[in-house]
């Protein structure tokens, strides 16, 4: 079993920068890529689930990125950040890739914030991707 | 022209300020809940019945009133751009509006679901204010006998007419008669199902047991089927209305209002025949019946346009009789009784000014609606996105603080659990919520009737049967309880909107919490 890449995926510019990093990170490494796009689903809309024409695309990006991939999408009423620490002590991921987002204090103080979780959680090195600026 | 002027007088009273602001909240919670699918304008209108304490009748009537129309506008962006209906009226709409959305065209199922509702609230609403004052004419001479008739066929009409099975709609119509009994017996003076607490024989609280039905059954039957897994929102920025559009959109409109009028303001329980017949009507008299099941707009027009109207319609027996025919009209006529006010045929007379505001309101409700629906689809939607577990557990602590505030007896909130479990296990049974509402509301007024009767003919049960009036009413109940049995043993089962939903290849992911359809149904009009 070859080394493996977890990316945590949204459907989002920050998602598309932490995607391209994994990549990189996978070509680099000449590991899998093992795709999580996670839901709690516990509302009934949830735009950060790809799915449809989206989920398509995100195939066909990924099957020509030349890289293994396999693409998780557990909808358990879980956490982003339990689904994600799951994941990489299943696949004894050797890297996380996860993008970030500029959060206020107050913001992060009222909803957490899943990325420290994730930091604190996961048992592997982090990389923590910013989106393009001024792009949420 | 007496109507049209106290209609004007009742434009001059709602277009002050407060009046306004209140109609403009009023519209944008009653959106709000016809947006999510499992709370509607009853649920809704029965949590903020504690606030008659505090406000002004007028202003929490316009309040109430725009609640219950901007729950027939939420209910159609949910059946159009996610194809599960927030409100068991809009079913038919998601028959033809989802498919439309799927083909590219969401925002003129939109515009049409909304332009057809303006226009027959609006016309509805029209005829109410010019039907209501003749059918108070008519009514003023009933008596309380032939009154007593009324409320039986309502209860007949509502426990067979809605719910799955006439059995468990009756059976629910028991309990809420039950509930109705609870406390003290106003002509004797004897403690009745007290069970010996003192609190109980001032009866239960009718905000309690509305709030608990409605509300925590439903939060309960939430939680205990909490369903993973969400649904895609189909776009809808693309593609207004056209010419064609509005061409084939206009008669069906009219059509929809007039079957939905009449239909609405008979004790036939709300909008969903008028809807089901809406939708058959236009798939007839259609054009084009190749669209139909692949997106035809008449489909989106003609049932949209009924569900408002009848919801128009459901007011005229209501302000002119007290009798409500809906869940959310027996929710109304208990906020009458908390002002000390008596809906009925002298309701024209004694409350004239507010009568005519709360028809006045709606007209500027229906306005309103149009106005903040169309723009904002998009804000609406994202209402779906809060959690379920946080949806629930807000509305649990309004429940709680409703009822506590009714008496600020913590007894009332262990009825509230108690009638919850209750609501929970209907819910889950399918057994109709509705029929136990109005059964509670209204029991104790027909009660009050037929002992009134029974008084003046000194215990002779034939002072029921004495006039022609009370006599076609109650051969009436009687038809509509054996009639569907006898058509049944006859044909077999009726088709239900399920059935024509399953024709219609109409999928639903998310069923159990999403569609509220048969078993699982609530009047929610």
């Amino acid at each position: 079993m070859t080394a493996a890449v977890v990316v945590g995926y949204v459907p989002n510019p920050r998602g598309d920068a932490a995607l391209e990093h994994a990549l990189q990170e996978c070509r680099r490494r000449g590991a899998r890529l093992v795709v999580l796009n996670a839901s709690r689903g516990d509302a009934l809309v949830d735009e950060d689930v790809v799915r449809g024409a989206a989920l398509e695309q995100l195939e066909r990006q990924l099957g020509d990125s030349g890289v293994p991939f396999e693409l998780r999408q557990p909808v358990r009423g879980r956490d982003v950040a339990e689904e994600l620490a799951d994941v990489v002590s299943d696949t004894s991921a050797e890297l996380v890739v996860i993008g970030l987002r500029r959060r206020s204090a107050v913001g992060k103080l009222l909803m957490g914030s899943a990325a420290q979780r994730i930091l604190l959680d996961v048992d592997c090195p982090v990389l923590a991707v910013k989106g393009p600026p001024h792009a949420g | 022209m007496g109507a049209l002027g106290d209609l004007a007088g009742g434009f001059a009273d709602a277009l002050t300020p407060l009046n306004l602001l209140f109609a403009l909240l009023g519209v944008l919670l009653g959106t709000a809940v016809g947006v999510l699918p499992g709370i509607g304008p009853a649920m809704t209108v029965a949590l903020l019945l504690p606030v008659t304490y505090v406000l002004e009748p007028t202003s929490a009537f316009i309040m109430f009133a725009g609640i219950y129309y901007g729950g027939m506008y939420g209910g159609s962006t949910t059946s159009i751009l996610l194809n599960t209906p927030g409100e068991s009226s809009s079913i038919m709409t998601a028959l033809e509006g989802n498919k439309m959305a799927k083909a590219g065209r969401g925002s003129a199922a939109l515009a049409t679901a909304a332009i057809g509702s303006f226009v027959a609230g609006t016309i509805a609403t029209v005829l109410l204010a010019l039907v209501a004052p003749t059918v108070v004419d008519l009514a003023i001479g009933i008596t309380a006998a032939d009154y007593f008739a009324l409320a039986v066929i309502a209860f007949v009409a509502v426990a067979t007419v809605l719910g799955s099975s006439p059995l468990r709609g009756l059976a629910s119509l028991c309990i809420g008669l039950y509930l109705g009994l609870v406390g003290t017996d106003v002509l004797t003076g004897q403690e009745r199902f007290a069970l010996g607490i003192p609190q109980l024989s001032d009866g239960i609280d009718v905000v309690v047991v509305a709030v608990a039905l409605f509300a925590v059954g439903e939060a309960l039957y939430v939680a205990s089927r909490l369903r993973r897994g969400s649904v895609q929102v189909l776009d809808a920025s693309a593609g207004w209305l056209t010419r064609q559009d509005m061409r084939r959109s206009w008669k069906p409109w009219l059509r929809g209002t007039a079957l939905g009028f009449p239909l609405g303001a008979l004790p036939a329980g709300g909008a969903e025949i008028p809807t089901f017949l809406s939708y058959a009507a236009e798939r007839k008299l259609t054009k084009h019946p190749e669209e139909f099941g692949k997106g035809a707009i008449e489909g989106v027009a003609g049932p949209e346009a009924a569900n408002n109207a009848s919801a128009a319609g459901v007011l005229v027996p209501l302000l002119t009789l007290g009798l409500p025919t809906s869940a959310t009209a027996a929710i109304l006529l208990a906020a009458f009784q908390g002002y000390g006010i008596q809906p009925g045929p002298t309701l024209l007379t004694t409350e004239g000014p507010l009568v005519w505001t709360l028809i006045a309101s709606l007209l500027i409700g229906n306005f309103m609606l149009l106005v903040i629906n169309l723009p904002l689809v998009g804000v609406w939607v994202k209402l779906l996105r809060i959690p379920r577990p946080y949806l629930y557990a807000g509305i649990l602590v309004f429940a709680s603080l409703g009822s506590f505030a009714v008496n600020a007896d913590p007894l009332d909130l262990v009825i509230l659990l108690v009638i919850g479990l209750l609501g929970f296990l209907m819910r889950r049974y399918g057994w109709p919520v509705a029929p136990a509402v109005i059964g509670l509301i209204l029991g104790p007024i027909a009660e009050t009737n037929l002992r009134r009767a029974l008084a003046i003919s000194d215990g002779d049960l034939g002072v029921l049967v004495d006039t022609w009036f009370s006599r076609i009413v109650l051969a009436l109940a009687l038809i509509a309880l054996v009639g569907p049995i006898v058509l049944r043993l006859v044909k077999g089962p009726r088709s239900t909107p399920e059935q024509l939903q399953a024709d219609g290849h109409l999928e639903h992911r998310d069923r159990d919490e999403a569609v509220p359809t048969g078993a699982d149904r609530e009047d929610r009009s």
